[in-house]
């Protein structure tokens, strides 16, 4: 009913999910050690997803049983774990990406440790390196995303850059997410503020995407199922926006989740238009048990988890060698060039941007 | 000064007893939590910062949101009552086939999450949607949407409210005016109307309560572009984490609720009087002469186009192209977005639901009945306004509150699944006292004091007077708090966790990822909770009919 729903919580599962149905094996793994009850949590947001062999596989490993507390999208869930930095919730926090990072380390929200393995990470992704209170875990890229149908329908190419889309060509095509209130949205305003500037280019650009017709909705959910043509939502709701601003692995979730699998994506990926986030994890300053807190940071960059993570949160992994699903690779390939920014210029901007962007493109 | 009676002492220690339960929930689970986070938001470097409460009410986009609130809750109100009120008369007083069912189907939008509904309301007002295929009309970025969806989510509001008395009230009386010359208006004015009354004063401020603090049909239909208190709150707390503008605006819109609520409670008040009720089955009668039909006809037109449209839709969307697959693979845990089998959500929805009306019962139950005489003293008064103040703050702040202030033994509340019944029962408390109370008032106190003088004592007079009287009131009110729980969202979303996802949050984390078969599935989720809430109602129906021989 609606009295108090929230719908930018959309996405927001929240349910612990009980891995209880794994506990058997966390007890076998500990009985030797005296410690049958000790148990490492984590918190992290609604996306989070694992095989249930590879938490047994670190409950036996590691002799802790996993408890896992999903609270809420990655926004919010980042901000309750500050709320609650002094008595946390649990030991180990998972999700806060490059665009919110500053929030969580100025509040000091993480106490340090350098994960076993870490030094097996691709450098491009490693953050706060002098003292290692985050640990990244995954990444991936916000892009705008086409459906393929509607432009050979239109006999049109899909757009390929940021340019592009301000050509008259793309005239109202393209739906964005509010950058205030979504995280998809601030990616890609960050996007076109690493590509046109700070010095005035990047208002100029939205002032161009303005007169082109863009759309501004609040929340992911609104645009991908409700604005956008290509998705299963759209279709039914005869949507007009075939340009959408996603993600690179929306196009493989495409694929996988439809039945009959089709041979090919029915969306594709302007890949010149694409911001790469990064998420981390890091050890809670509070936490109640560290050592099962560490043993987990660990966990997350072993090989074992990296591989397994992909399809299950619809990520890429950060570390050297780690397995890169099929479906990945022939149907949303990672952009060869994104735009990223260093998490400390986000979070000296960050509010202002998204300030003037709110005046600039809703007022 | 009147001289202290051992009776009256005596009834205010009764009083006071009843009280102490709801008091003491009401104290723990919504005034502490909520004034932690407000505390949290004004204070700064240790001291009070009342301050920022200028500084916020300085900025233009601030004083906008607030003048869009008020006008929009005023407006949707308005349109509710006009819409709905035929309704609720028909539903009262005229007696067809299809009836029950009816009932319990206008109750189905009031109790599913906005994020199912919204999306199928935009199927009527939006792009290719009924209005636009019928005669280009697109409202789905307008306040239009906004209103109509309002009228939607509340018709059940006022149906419900003010059918459940006008269906009790004794149509001989204004018979009997007409047989003493009065104009069938005139005798409906007189008679009808004032007892009607509190009733629909009730409904209205639910109303405006709901709109007042709206937040998915303002953000799902009104985009960007529109925003209420409820939706800057939200946005100031859960993405821009500036919890001292959250806690400025949570405390006008604390003060607003709070005047509105006082308000009300002196309006009814004034207007109460001990009504003729008798069993609602003798009221009801076939609808006589075409202009009864054509009300009939017209209030099942509306019904129809307003809210079993947008409902179809959902229906339509959950088989799609697909048949019956998307509801094969709710029974399969895929392991991505869910470790068990959606269909499990099914299961945890019931029991939250039952716990959560369990204890609103309860609650709501002991204090409707404290609340019930009328010689009451202002601060019981005050009471009654107090509990219905969980409906005017916004979630985020009660669920925010709710992580920093239960968070210490004995009341480490944050992990537990009882948290999740508790919050939904602190919104489903205002219901059942809202529709007890009227009733309960209403009852002639003179039956009461007739058992007092042949010897029942206090309890048993009101097991044998109030309570027959109002077993009916007291059906309803349980089975809005079921409902109300089932669809719960909000509050379920912010506080703990659960061990499985409900429902709506079931529905919610599929439609967050791409791909035909989550978006199939939340829809096919979405039907079967409807499906469910429906059941549920019209369960509520039947029994209310089976028991009203016992009259």
């Amino acid at each position: 009913m609606d009295i108090t729903k929230k719908v930018t919580a959309l996405a927001v599962g929240l349910g612990l999910v009980t891995l209880s149905a794994c506990g058997s094996s966390g007890a076998d793994g500990s009985s030797g050690s005296g410690e049958g009850s000790k148990t490492v949590t984590l918190v992290s947001h609604n996306s989070w997803a694992v095989s249930e062999d590879v938490v047994a596989a670190f409950e036996k490993r590691s002799g802790f049983k996993l408890k896992v507390l999903e609270d809420g999208d990655a926004g919010q869930a980042v901000n309750k774990a500050i709320l609650t930095k002094d008595n946390p919730q649990g030991d180990v926090f998972f999700g806060v990406d490059n665009t919110l990072l500053s929030r969580a380390l100025d509040n000091g929200l993480f106490q340090p440790y350098e994960a076993k393995g870490s030094d097996l990470i691709l450098p491009e992704y490693r953050a706060d390196e002098d003292k290692h209170r985050v640990t990244p875990v995954d990444t991936g890229d916000v892009c705008v995303n086409y459906d393929k149908a509607w432009f050979e329908k239109k006999k049109l190419t899909p757009p390929k850059t940021f340019d592009d889309l301000v050509d008259p060509a793309y005239k109202d095509l393209l739906v964005v997410e509010n950058a205030a209130t979504s995280s998809p949205g601030l990616g890609f305003l960050l996007g076109t503020v690493a590509e046109y500037g700070d010095g005035g280019g990047w208002e100029d650009y939205w002032k161009k995407l303005k007169a082109n017709g863009v759309k501004v909705v609040d929340g992911w959910e609104h645009a991908y199922n409700e604005e956008f043509s290509g998705s299963a939502g759209g279709k039914q709701a005869k949507a007009d926006r075939p340009l959408v601003v996603s993600y690179a692995f929306s196009p493989p979730a495409e694929v996988i989740y439809a039945d009959p699998r089709p041979d090919t994506a029915p969306t594709g990926v302007a890949e010149g238009t694409c911001f790469r986030q990064v998420e981390y994890a890091g050890l809670l300053s509070n936490a109640e048990n560290p050592e099962g807190g560490k043993a987990l940071l660990d966990f997350l960059v072993s090989k074992t988890f990296q591989d397994d993570m992909p399809l299950n949160m619809f990520v890429y992994p950060v570390r050297e060698g780690a397995q890169v699903p099929e479906e990945f690779v022939k149907f949303g390939p990672q952009a060869k060039e994104p735009r990223t920014m260093d998490p400390a210029k986000i979070a000296e901007n960050r509010d202002q941007w998204v300030k003037s962007w709110t005046s600039l493109v809703l007022k | 000064m009147t001289p202290r009676r051992p009776g009256r002492w005596r009834r205010n220690a009764a009083r006071l007893g009843l009280m102490a339960v709801p008091a003491a929930f009401f104290a723990v689970f919504f005034a502490y939590p909520v004034a932690a986070i407000v505390a949290r938001g004004l204070k700064a470097d240790g001291g009070w910062q009342p301050g920022r409460i200028a500084d916020v009410l300085a900025q233009s986009d601030i004083r906008q949101v607030l003048w869009f609130t008020t006008w929009q809750a005023l407006v949707s109100t308005v349109l509710t009552l006009v819409i709905a009120l035929p309704g609720a008369y028909v539903l009262a007083r005229f007696d067809f086939p299809g009836r029950q069912v009816l009932r319990a189907v206008i109750t189905v939008p009031f109790v599913l999450p906005t994020v199912v509904v919204g999306t199928a309301f935009m199927a009527l007002v939006g792009r290719g949607g009924l209005l636009d295929e019928l005669w280009g009309v697109r409202l789905d970025t307008t306040v239009w949407a906004i209103l109509l969806a309002h009228v939607f989510f509340n018709y059940a509001v006022v149906v419900r409210t003010v059918g459940g008395l006008w269906a009790q009230l004794d149509p001989r009386q204004e018979e009997a005016a007409r047989m003493l010359g009065a104009s069938r208006l005139t005798a409906w004015r007189t008679v009808t109307l004032p007892a009607l009354a509190p009733a629909v004063a009730a409904a209205a401020l639910m109303v405006f309560l709901f709109t007042f603090t709206s937040f998915g049909v303002v953000q799902i239909l009104g985009g960007p572009a529109f925003s209420t208190l409820e939706v800057e709150i939200y946005r100031q707390t859960a993405d821009l984490f500036d919890l001292s503008t959250a806690a400025v605006l949570t405390t006008i819109q604390f003060l607003a609720v709070g005047a509105i609520l006082a308000l009300h409670a002196w309006t009814v008040r004034r207007r109460e009087t001990a009504l003729r009720l008798v069993d609602a089955s003798v009221t009801a009668r076939r609808p006589r002469g075409a202009g009864q039909w054509a009300l009939l006809g017209g209030v099942v037109a509306t019904v129809a186009v307003l809210l079993l449209l947008p409902l179809a839709v959902l229906v339509q969307r959950s088989f799609g192209s697909a048949g019956l697959a998307y509801y094969r693979a709710l029974t399969e845990a895929d392991g991505g977005v869910f470790l068990v089998a959606p269909i499990e959500a099914i299961g945890n929805s019931l029991r939250y639901a039952v716990a959560a009306t369990v204890i609103a019962v309860v609650v709501g139950g002991l204090a409707a009945v404290a609340l019930t005489r009328r010689d009451a003293g202002r601060l019981v008064r005050g009471f009654d306004a107090l509990l219905m103040l969980p409906l005017g703050v916004s979630a985020v702040t009660v669920g925010f509150g709710f992580l920093i202030a239960l968070d210490e033994p004995p009341l480490d509340l944050r992990a537990s699944w009882i948290l999740v019944p508790l919050a939904q029962a602190l919104v489903g408390v205002p219901f059942v006292v809202r529709t007890m109370l009227p009733v309960l008032r209403a009852v002639d106190v003179r039956l009461r004091e007739a058992a007092a003088v042949l010897g029942a004592s206090p309890w048993r007079a009101w097991r044998e007077v109030d309570l027959p009287l109002v077993r009916r009131a007291l059906l309803i009110a349980a089975g809005f708090a079921f409902a109300v729980s089932l669809g719960e969202f909000g509050a379920t979303v912010f506080i703990a966790r659960p061990d499985n996802p409900t429902l709506p949050v079931a529905v919610a984390r599929l439609l967050g990822r791409p791909g035909d078969l989550n978006y199939g599935q939340a829809m096919a989720l979405s039907t079967i909770l409807m499906v469910v809430c429906a059941v549920a109602l019209l369960v509520l129906e039947r029994l209310r009919t089976d028991r009203t021989g016992e009259f």
